[in-house]
């Protein structure tokens, strides 16, 4: 068979493949503009300081403490310091006291006058996080002090009910707000968002279309032809590749003008890298993907490979906050280590020195589980 | 290749797990003829199609496709088959002519040839449509073109009118009879109508728990349908006649 015709039958494979894709209508929305709606949201929410609102129930039952309407340290706090709610319109609390700081955010307490076993509910709810109970002249918190959240609500109001002191940091003029490219959250969001659509979109894609396909007896037909088998699967990695890189770069342009963001590094590691990645991901997908043609194990297969590196390969948050045994491990998941390699040539200017390891795993990976893959690949 | 036999299947077993799906058939199939296996579900019809396709092999005995096996002839082989599978779905997003021209590209074959089967299968008016647009009768029209794309040898046809209603059955048994005048093709189709086994194919092959019962032409079956049987001198004998006779239920209980 000639080589112009081998040619040939691979571009009529990328040809249908690919229009397959583009015709389906929610290709648009979730590979191109969700990724931008998510960078956006989260983008937004984690860079522009909101005011913080705490919810804290006060405890209006004489089984448990003192009342607020007794002479009580807390009662002299809310009737002193606080903005009573008189109207109790649309809102529903019933003192509220803020906080201004003009750096780290307004802090807003909203204090709710309840009973214990309501207070218990809406802590269950998560509504609230901390109950006041007073006595005449001391106060008890209750709180998880597990929960860190609640344990910042207790420093914060500790010293104004108490004391009557707001807790702040010499006036905050030791606080400088770091406001570097590469050190907001949106720089370390973006290329895990990147990386994490290169991921789903290879093990959606290219696993569960295979399987899809199986199952439809497509394969089974398709290789009942001259078609070259490694053809069709290279024209579907091709073809997922090709929309990846579409997407990813849809995501970059935008966060690069939305967000100002600026790749620091080198643009040919940084290629080098994805490419990496997409690598490795196909051949992942090639080899889950090798023997089912049941869509609903389908399901379950891409999920043991994608839920677990979506939760431990910091995408969202650092995985620096798992055990320490365990961050050996992470750092060598391939999501990890694409996301780590990406990350660090956009905000730390790495260049190609610096990731040639992780190039070379995530090539290799990918093409060992594609040719593992490949052998056991079932047809029919 | 004996005499002018383009298919021979010699001695061939195939069991899965515990059943024995095909127990040791022998057949053969010259050049031009259109075979029918005909026979009820899990008669063993698909396996045997499907060992002569290559998709499955056999445990025992052996199959020859123009004088070749499977092993090592497989691009040669393929070039001279055209098969539809029982119930395959295309890619649904991709046009009619865009699906007949994947496979010809297959082939070698460019947008004449599609336009060619297009025109033998009736789709004329629905070469634009995607797949998923297509009616049953439609999708297997274009099941039987890509069968043909490439001028087949052989014709493979597995269930082809299954679940298709009357009109949409005869539209395919129209391609396969202008077929059979126009060409040299051989073909083997799997059914369990046996109008359909009657209309189209000269030698009919009646099977059963992975055996051939009878083999023959539609005449020859029917004389050795009994004369005993009840009701028989007010209507003529049909191939069920026979199957009842040789089972004692019917083809399609």
């Amino acid at each position: 068979m000639s080589k112009w015709f081998r040619i040939n039958q691979l571009w009529q494979l990328i040809a249908a493949l690919f229009r397959e894709i583009i015709r389906e209508p929610g290709v648009l929305f979730w590979g191109i503009l969700f990724p931008i709606l998510m960078s956006l949201g989260l983008g937004l929410a984690f860079t522009k300081k909101a005011d913080v609102v705490r919810k804290v129930a006060i405890i209006n039952n004489s089984e448990i403490s003192g009342t607020v309407t007794e002479n009580t340290t807390i009662a002299a706090f809310l009737q002193n310091k606080c903005e009573k709610n008189t109207t109790r319109g649309k809102e529903d609390w019933h003192w509220k006291y803020v906080i201004k700081d003009e750096k780290l955010g307004n802090s807003i307490f909203l204090f709710y006058n309840m009973k214990w076993d309501e207070a218990m509910k809406l802590l269950k709810r998560g509504t609230i996080n901390v109950l006041l109970a007073g006595f005449k002249d001391s106060v008890e918190y209750h709180f998880d002090p597990m929960n860190s959240d609640a344990e910042l609500t207790y420093l914060k109001l500790g010293s104004i009910v108490e004391k009557g002191e707001i807790l702040e940091i010499k006036g905050n003029s030791e606080i400088k707000p770091l406001t570097i490219k590469g050190t907001r959250y949106i720089d370390f969001l973006v290329p895990g968002l990147i990386t994490m659509g290169i991921m789903m979109s290879c093990m959606w894609g290219i696993s569960y279309g295979i399987i899809e396909k199986r199952s439809k007896k497509l394969l089974r037909r398709l290789v009942a032809t001259p078609m070259k088998k490694s053809h069709f699967l290279i024209a579907l990695i091709t073809v997922r590749i090709t929309m990846n890189m579409i997407e990813s770069l849809v995501l970059l342009i935008f966060s690069l003008f939305a967000f100002k963001m600026s790749i620091q590094g080198d643009i040919t590691a940084l290629i080098l890298v994805y490419l990496a990645g997409n690598i490795a991901f196909a051949g992942i997908a090639v080899f889950v993907s090798s023997h089912t043609s049941n869509t609903e194990v389908g399901n379950g297969l891409i999920n043991v490979v994608v839920m677990p590196l979506m939760v431990l390969s910091g995408i969202f948050f650092s995985y620096q906050n798992f055990p320490i045994w365990s961050i050996g491990v992470i750092k060598n998941l391939p999501l990890t280590m694409m996301t780590d390699g990406i990350r660090s040539i956009f905000n730390e200017g790495a260049g190609i020195s610096e990731v040639a390891g992780p190039i070379m795993i995530l090539t290799a990976t990918g093409a060992l589980f594609f040719t593992v893959g490949l052998k056991i690949f079932k047809w029919h | 290749m004996t005499e002018n036999n383009v298919i021979e299947v010699k001695s061939v077993w195939k069991s899965f797990k515990s059943v024995q799906a095909v127990r040791g058939i022998d057949l053969k199939i010259p050049k031009g003829q259109f075979v029918a296996l005909l026979g009820p579900n899990g008669a063993g019809k698909t396996t045997l199609v499907e060992m002569i396709e290559g998709i499955q092999k056999p445990d025992k005995g052996e199959i020859t496709i123009m004088g070749k096996r499977w092993k090592g002839n497989e691009d040669e082989l393929h070039h001279i088959i055209g098969l539809s599978l029982q119930e395959t779905r295309f890619i649904d997003k991709l046009r009619v002519s865009e699906t007949l021209k994947l496979f010809a590209g297959f082939f070698n074959l460019g947008m004449d040839r599609v336009n060619e089967i297009i025109e033998k299968v009736g789709l004329e008016e629905k070469r634009k449509s995607n797949v998923v647009n297509l009616s049953g009768g439609q999708r297997q029209r274009l099941a039987i073109g890509i069968a043909l794309i490439n001028n087949p040898a052989i014709l493979l046809l597995d269930e082809p009118t299954t679940g298709l209603d009357p009109n949409a059955r005869r539209e395919i048994w129209e391609i396969l009879r202008i077929l059979k005048q126009k060409s040299e093709t051989s073909m083997i189709l799997t059914t369990h109508y046996m109008e359909e086994a009657e209309n189209l194919c000269d030698y009919i092959v009646i099977m059963d728990n992975g055996v051939i019962l009878k083999e023959g032409t539609l005449q020859q079956l029917l004389e050795e349908v009994p004369v005993t049987l009840k009701h028989m001198e007010c209507r003529r004998k049909t191939l069920d006649d026979l199957f009842v006779s040789l089972t004692g239920r019917k083809i399609n209980e």
